[in-house]
């Protein structure tokens, strides 16, 4: 996963860099100007992983382009690095040319996976905005119940964040999308429900 | 048929993989919900597919291969009811890559999903496509995302503005496509689409420069109020950008986008980020924002992390933009007190903005010189690191003294582990900026003191270059290093630099020559020197490389003291039995000079060594690193008496490991030049 940097000259191209890049499907490219100040990646943030202390995976959530055996190998080694990190360091961590941020939440790592210009402060207010949705979803949500309802913290994640961006700034609106969904997979059970007993009772 | 029943329960299944107490146990739990699973498959019953699709993704997550279930995914989108459609779409983006071909069967059921009655499945399908669409996928499907964008609903408005920012990553060329349709998202009022909507104007200008200009001057501009909304006739983006800002500044207190204070930081960090783009090389533009933007910096609360966050994006726009140099220094002076904040995460990012910040105010950084110096003493390892990098950046000719006794003071009191990273530091910092000699010596020979076993060799090399260059300070600098080695003896390179100096100007050791006005007299006898020399041998735990500088010291001296040859030659003796093949050589060879020295131009076999010639030395080694094996190959400078420069490297790199074989041949090539005994093939000279 290389990061390309080129330097621009001012009446560069700036597509026909990106289409040359995404062609030779490169992670993230970096466009620095004169000032080394404008910077664009291909999406804020890269992965989402929630990792346990006991470095079982929790949730992963891909947003750059990885193969499967790609991500094994990420989760492997960010794993390693971040669980081996002392409780007083500061939450931001250099991994192969990227910055992670990740926060402990009581037995679980909460992990994203950024370029190194972006604004790592966001994604931890990022991060914090994921969990108390979370806990107001479940309820004082612990790790158990990411277990057990996995699928529900994916469906949470992705009113949350698309295509590695935020999405909603407002907990209220997405726990109100959520539980909209929710309520018609409940209405769609109850009718599956009770005609399954018909068949059932029919055949 | 198979009853609905069939397979255990998803929770009944995670609950007995987490019972399992050993990897094999789990392995066999999970093989055998795998075959029940490819069996329900092939029974293509679509009553177990929503359940048979949650167990693999869960056994996906223990890392387990499922590729045998991403059928299952296609056909659970394809099937008509919302929860299939929901858990379809989630293992699609949980089980497949961008890469893989499958991907590209879901496109039809995705154009269907787009059209869809049903909004939550609409955003079922954006959601999946701008996660992990390819860009043919993004080439089928933008006319319909594009469309979505103006639907009724701002819940599909704002995964439509993000499902597009992805298309136009994975396809730029449909940039201009979406122009019109991101603008007029620019006028929104609910905070989840005017964010998302600045996301993608903010992709279509770094993109795109058409758009850019569009952005900067020509869409129409609308301001947005709390409770009013207005159209104003003039025609620049960027003011109504400005205005969001400031009202989303000003706003009273909003429960529902209040986070520490800051409402919505989340949308003031999105229009700071476009607010950049624009202003970039457009004076106008930045112009308009100043007020703005110093509002911003000034006004917001930096106590919890949300106002840092909105502070640093502040921070990073005000750099970014044409020259108000006022505002940039107020954006340095922001970045100061970030240093002195309690938090780490606050100091560790003010110190990576100043690295960039030195390109445009070197003056307004090096004001914060003090505090960024405390920072290289943090407790955190990665913000001692950055801060140790921006001190370099920092020194110039007035503070390097300044600066450096202060790296040298904590040097001496730092962790081990950063010791290596700082004595580099230090070493790189004095070499390039020493006002003059004596003190980069002094420097050196304190770093050396400390942390001389971080010390690499190309550093000392360069030092013993200096050294035999300043001739009026060849008395000091042996006198200081004997002193330094009595005490500092475990420091390899710091014994290796004694040596060698002790062995060129042992005279001058001992009889106190060159005095300078700060130095007091020390009495070294020949015999002291020769003990120093003799320790460094026979001490256990130095290396190949010191020992045999020991050894051709002893050979140096025992010219220069003539009164202790004895001993010097009962040492070397000695060493003619050493397990070391090396010094067993060296030992053999300088004896026999020794013996012989009565019928030999014994003296000037090792006479003062010519000055080393810097520039070359520089040059040798910006040119080669490692520079030790390609001295060897070329021919070195000629310098009389036919004693390359070449000849100190090669003794030195001796004692690494790449170039065993070549050792003895170069410990033949010294004597045989000086001897002028052709012995055997002279092709391979060097010199």
């Amino acid at each position: 996963m290389d990061r390309l940097m080129s330097l621009c000259v001012p009446s560069l191209n700036l597509r026909m860099h990106r289409s040359l890049i995404d062609s030779l499907e490169i992670q993230s490219c970096y466009l620095l100007s004169e000032h080394s100040c404008l910077a664009s990646g291909f999406g804020s943030i890269h992965f989402v992983l929630l990792v346990s202390r006991q470095g079982k995976v929790r949730l992963t959530k891909w947003y750059s382009p990885y193969t499967q055996k790609e991500r094994s190998k990420v989760i492997r080694e960010l794993s390693g690095v971040i669980l081996n990190r002392g409780p007083k360091l500061c939450n931001f961590v250099e991994w192969r040319g990227y910055k992670v941020v990740y926060k402990r939440y009581a037995s679980l790592y909460f992990c994203m996976c950024i370029d190194a210009e972006d604004n790592e402060l966001e994604v931890l207010e990022i991060i914090h905005h994921y969990v108390e949705i979370l806990d107001r979803y479940f309820g004082s949500v612990c790790e158990l119940d990411l277990i057990f309802n996995f699928h529900k913290a994916y469906y949470i994640l992705d009113e949350l964040l698309i295509a590695g961006e935020i999405q909603e700034s407002s907990k209220k609106t997405v726990a109100r999308i959520i539980s909209a969904q929710d309520e018609m997979v409940e209405a769609a059970k109850e009718e599956a429900g009770s005609i399954s007993y018909i068949i059932a009772q029919a055949s | 048929m198979n009853s609905i029943f069939s397979g255990t329960r998803l929770r009944d299944m995670i609950r007995s993989i987490r019972a399992c107490k050993t990897a094999a146990e789990e392995r066999g739990v999970v093989r055998k919900e795998c075959a029940d699973i490819r069996a329900s498959i092939n029974e293509n019953d679509p009553h177990d597919r929503h359940r048979n699709l949650a167990k693999l993704m869960f056994i996906h997550m223990l890392g387990y291969p499922t590729h045998f279930g991403q059928m299952e995914c296609l056909k659970l989108i394809a099937s008509p009811g919302f929860p299939e459609k929901r858990i379809g779409y989630l293992g699609l983006m949980l089980l497949l890559d961008e890469r893989q071909e499958v991907l590209m069967l879901v496109t039809n059921s995705l154009k269907q999903d787009l059209n869809h009655t049903n909004q939550y499945v609409v955003g079922l399908a954006l959601c999946a496509l701008g996660n992990i669409c390819s860009a043919e996928m993004a080439r089928d499907l933008a006319p319909e995302v594009e469309r979505l964008i103006q639907f009724r609903d701002p819940n599909i408005r704002k995964k439509a503005a993000l499902c597009s920012t992805r298309i136009v990553r994975k396809v730029p060329d449909l940039a201009e496509n979406f122009i019109n349709a991101a603008s007029s998202l620019l006028k929104e009022k609910h905070h989840g689409v005017l964010i998302t909507g600045v996301q993608l104007c903010y992709e279509l200008c770094t993109i795109n420069d058409e758009a850019l200009e569009y952005f900067r001057k020509v869409a129409p501009l609308f301001a947005l109020d709390r409770s009013i909304y207005a159209y104003m006739s003039i025609a620049k983006c960027t003011e109504g950008l400005i205005k969001t800002l400031r009202d989303i500044t000003n706003s009273a207190y909003q429960p529902e986008y209040d986070v520490a204070g800051i409402t919505d930081p989340f949308l003031h960090i999105r229009l700071l980020k476009l607010l950049r783009v624009l202003g970039h090389g457009d004076a106008d533009a930045s112009d308009l924002m100043t007020d703005i933007l110093a509002q911003v910096a000034t006004k917001t609360e930096s106590n919890k992390n949300a106002g840092n966050a909105v502070l640093y994006e502040c921070v990073e726009t005000i750099m970014a933009i044409e020259d108000t140099s006022s505002l940039r220094v107020l954006a340095i002076n922001i970045l100061g007190r970030f240093l002195s904040n309690r938090d780490n995460n606050i100091r560790y990012v003010a110190l990576n903005m100043l690295m960039k910040a030195i390109a445009f105010d070197d003056q307004a950084v090096q004001r914060h010189r003090v505090t960024i110096l405390e920072c290289v003493k943090d407790p955190d390892a990665s913000i001692r690191k950055r801060a140790l990098e921006l001190v370099s950046l920092l020194v110039n000719e007035n503070n390097v003294k300044q600066l450096t006794k202060e790296l040298i003071d904590y040097l001496e009191i730092s962790d081990e582990d950063f010791k290596e990273d700082l004595s580099a530091k230090i070493c790189s910092i004095v070499e390039k900026f020493s006002p003059e000699k004596i003190w980069y010596i002094d420097q050196m020979l304190k770093v050396l003191s400390e942390a001389g076993k971080f010390v690499k060799d190309d550093v000392w090399h360069a030092l013993i270059v200096v050294i035999s260059n300043a001739s009026e300070l060849h008395g000091y600098t042996v006198r200081a290093l004997y002193k330094a080695v009595l005490t500092y003896s475990e420091q390899e390179t710091l014994v290796r630099v004694a040596i060698w100096c002790i062995g060129e100007y042992g005279d001058l050791l001992v009889n106190n020559v060159g005095m300078l006005g700060i130095e007091d007299p020390i009495t070294v006898t020949e015999s002291d020197a020769v003990d120093v020399v003799e320790d460094a041998i026979t001490r256990h735990n130095s290396d190949m490389t010191t020992k045999a500088m020991a050894l051709v010291a002893l050979l140096k001296l025992s010219s220069r003291f003539p009164s202790i040859s004895e001993r010097i030659k009962d040492i070397i003796v000695k060493q003619k039995g050493s397990l070391l093949l090396e010094m067993q050589q060296r030992a053999i060879e300088f004896n026999s000079i020794v013996d012989r020295h009565k019928n030999i131009r014994w003296s000037s076999l090792v006479e003062r060594m010519p000055v080393l010639d810097e520039a070359t030395f520089n040059v040798r080694r910006a040119g080669s690193l490692p520079a030790s094996v390609s001295t060897m190959a070329k021919p070195s400078v000629s310098i009389p008496n036919g004693v390359a420069a070449a000849p100190l490297v090669d003794l030195l790199d001796l004692g690494s490991d790449d170039i065993m074989a070549a050792p003895s041949s170069s410990g033949a090539d010294f004597l045989q030049d000086l001897l002028g005994v052709d012995l055997g093939s002279s092709s391979a000279q060097s010199g």
